[in-house]
């Protein structure tokens, strides 16, 4: 009976390997190539006839003379002028960071401190604002920014996002702020600090850790949104994501497919570097709204 | 917290969701009860030797002028919602009375843009988010099994694709998916077929974007479960295995019940993400074969030169109601937990 056990107990132990590894190889393999294969020319990226030819660059080294080549890049990064783009990336999602990490936290806090039946219906109108498909809201601002002429404009996209941003940056905080204990802020009011105050010299020094994640996760909101930033910025003004997007039409035509794929490459190295240094705020991010409720 | 403080906490937050969210919603609803001005006609007669002949031009000028003037358009009531290319009642009809039998009736419906669109994001929702379930507790639970030191690895190698822009990540997989890339290539030799593309197939396409959605999510729901494995209590474990239960018992048993909170969690997000799903159709390129409901309004907002706000709004409310009819149960439970909690 208990051989029998252990032998099924062992079986499952390697089913679930195998499961893990097979997801890790599919979650990591498509990255892996995707990188190998920005430094080769497009007909060892797209290798038809001996996928093999992409690892070793048979191409790239009749092409280009060795093994590895940078062409994608500097056709991205000069001739397509990719700099540019992750200048405004840069500038757009520096601000909606900033920004939406101030209305949120103040409001988040007031979410956890009101004990009335309002501030439900907020965070219930927040969730459902989440829920909107981030396009149908494109479609309401189109006509209205069109009118208004502030369509294009960085900074009409850093408040779009922003406000975007807010339903999510909300609920998380408000948890956030809920497990701050009552007591800290209340005995600094009773020592006479008004609210604000007392959120400002009592809260706000021990507050960090949660806007931290909470900042991570509007950043990657802001780094990685298509609907928004493709549809409300003017050229000039576009950043990374819809870049990539609009060369792949582009460079398709010409020939030029590498230049899209060392974009797509150089976009995904700032979050591969993200991740490893936040892992575990990411991870807690994520679990945060379910596991406490 | 006193009303007048809470309200002032409050209102950066609150104004900026009213503002961009809650009225563009009205925006849009607003929007999809007018129509684009049509051309305006100018009919005039040139005459000739052999008599006068009415001719009918376009006064581009006036139209112009009247776009201007009533950027909205006029108004057609519920109009839009009911043409050709969204509800198109009387097309429906049509076929439901030409079509003999269920298949050839849903045939016909395939051929309506909306509801092409909507079919494929309904296809696509309840397909990805069972998968993903099932699949990101199989991971959770294999990766709880793995030594402590390689899970930290097996996170963050689970994280990428789920942190990489949907944009993104999709172009990697349509790029390896290529009939020229590795995989599409491999396919084609493995079926000795040299046609075998996901650019020509509407079934392939479907399960290319399905295969991608899994791919992207997975991450999520895995992340979620394995942290609620760390929260399985360990003497109800002990319990169930000193009554004997296998491993197999004690998880359907112990583990699963124990993670149930966190699963309608999972469910209610993954619905909500994969109902607007958006950004891989338009990686894959795919309009071809799959719209969804999401990349048909794109479609209308970047119709050449004049776009198409009434069809637009009228395709948005339309979404908003299939997302209000799917956070239904979700919100109703809220709300009995909440008045079980303050009572």
């Amino acid at each position: 009976m208990a051989t029998k056990a252990e032998s099924r107990l062992t079986t499952l132990k390697i089913v679930s390997y195998v499961l893990v590894g097979v997801w890790l190889i599919i979650a990591a393999f498509p990255f892996l190539w995707t990188f190998w294969g920005s430094f080769k020319v497009q007909g060892d990226f797209f290798s038809k006839a001996d996928w093999t030819n992409a690892i070793y660059g048979v191409f790239t080294t009749r092409e280009t003379g060795g093994a590895f080549t940078a062409n994608g890049y500097i056709g991205a990064w000069v001739q397509e002028s990719f700099w540019k783009n992750v200048l405004n990336t840069t500038v757009i999602v520096f601000f909606t960071v900033i920004i939406s990490l101030t209305f949120g936290t103040l409001g988040g806090y007031a979410l956890a401190r009101s004990g009335f039946r309002y501030a439900f219906w907020i965070l219930m109108a927040a969730l459902i604002f989440r829920a909107m498909p981030h396009i149908t809201l494109v479609s309401g601002y189109m006509l209205p920014f069109f009118e208004w002429n502030v369509w294009g404009l960085k900074g009409t996209a850093i408040i779009v996002l922003v406000a975007i941003n807010q339903p999510f940056t909300l609920w998380m905080l408000h948890s956030f702020f809920k497990n701050i204990p009552k007591d800290m802020d209340e005995s600094a009011m009773v020592d006479g600090c008004t609210r604000f105050q007392a959120f400002w010299h009592v809260i706000v020094p021990v507050m960090w850790p949660g806007v931290i994640t909470t900042g991570l996760f509007s950043f990657l909101l802001a780094y990685n949104d298509y609907a928004v930033t493709s549809m409300l910025l003017s050229k000039p003004n576009e950043t990374m994501v819809p870049a990539v997007a609009s060369f792949l039409g582009s460079v398709q035509v010409q020939g030029n497919i590498m230049f899209a794929v060392a974009a797509v490459v150089s976009a995904t190295a700032p979050l591969f570097v993200l991740i490893l240094f936040f892992q575990r705020q990411i991870v807690s991010g994520l679990t945060a709204g379910a596991v406490k409720g | 917290m006193k009303h007048r403080t809470f309200f002032w906490f409050i209102l950066p937050t609150l104004s900026a969701m009213i503002l961009f969210i809650a009225l563009p919603i009205v925006s849009v609803l607003i929007q999809s009860l007018f129509v684009e001005h049509e051309q305006v006609l100018v009919v005039s007669e040139s005459c000739g030797p052999f008599g006068c002949t009415p001719t009918t031009s376009i006064d581009a000028e006036a139209t112009a002028a009247l776009r201007e003037a009533q950027p909205l358009g006029r108004f057609n009531g519920l109009g839009t919602y009911f043409d050709r290319s969204h509800l198109a009642t009387a097309e429906v009809a049509e076929i439901w009375r030409e079509s003999n039998g269920l298949k050839s009736f849903f045939n016909g419906l395939m051929d309506l843009k909306f509801y092409k669109a909507l079919i494929f994001t309904l296809t696509y929702t309840f397909i990805v988010t069972p998968a993903v379930l099932v699949f990101g507790l199989a991971v959770a639970v294999g990766v709880n099994n793995l030594p402590r030191a390689m899970r930290g690895v097996a996170i963050f190698i689970s994280l990428l694709p789920f942190l990489v822009a949907t944009i993104v990540g999709s172009m990697i997989l349509s790029w390896m998916l290529d009939g020229e890339g590795i995989i599409g290539a491999t396919l084609q030799n493995i079926f000795n077929d040299p046609n075998l593309t996901i650019k020509s197939s509407t079934p392939l396409m479907w399960i290319a974007l399905i295969i991608y959605g899994i791919w992207h999510t997975l991450p999520f729901s895995f992340i979620t479960f394995y942290a609620g494995l760390q929260t399985v209590p360990q003497d109800t474990l002990e319990a169930a295995r000193v009554d004997g239960a296998s491993k197999w018992q004690t998880m359907i048993s112990v583990v699963v019940p124990h993670l149930m909170p966190l699963v309608s969690f999972v469910t209610l997000m993954l619905l909500m993400d994969n109902f607007r799903v958006f950004e891989p159709i338009v990686s894959f390129q795919a309009e071809a074969h799959a719209q969804s409901l999401s990349t048909f309004i794109l479609s209308d907002l970047r119709e050449a030169g004049n776009p198409l706000y009434a069809s637009a709004g009228a395709t948005s409310i339309l979404t908003i109601i299939g997302v209000a009819i799917l956070l239904t149960p979700v919100v109703i439970r809220t709300w009995r937990d909440f008045n079980a909690t303050s009572h």
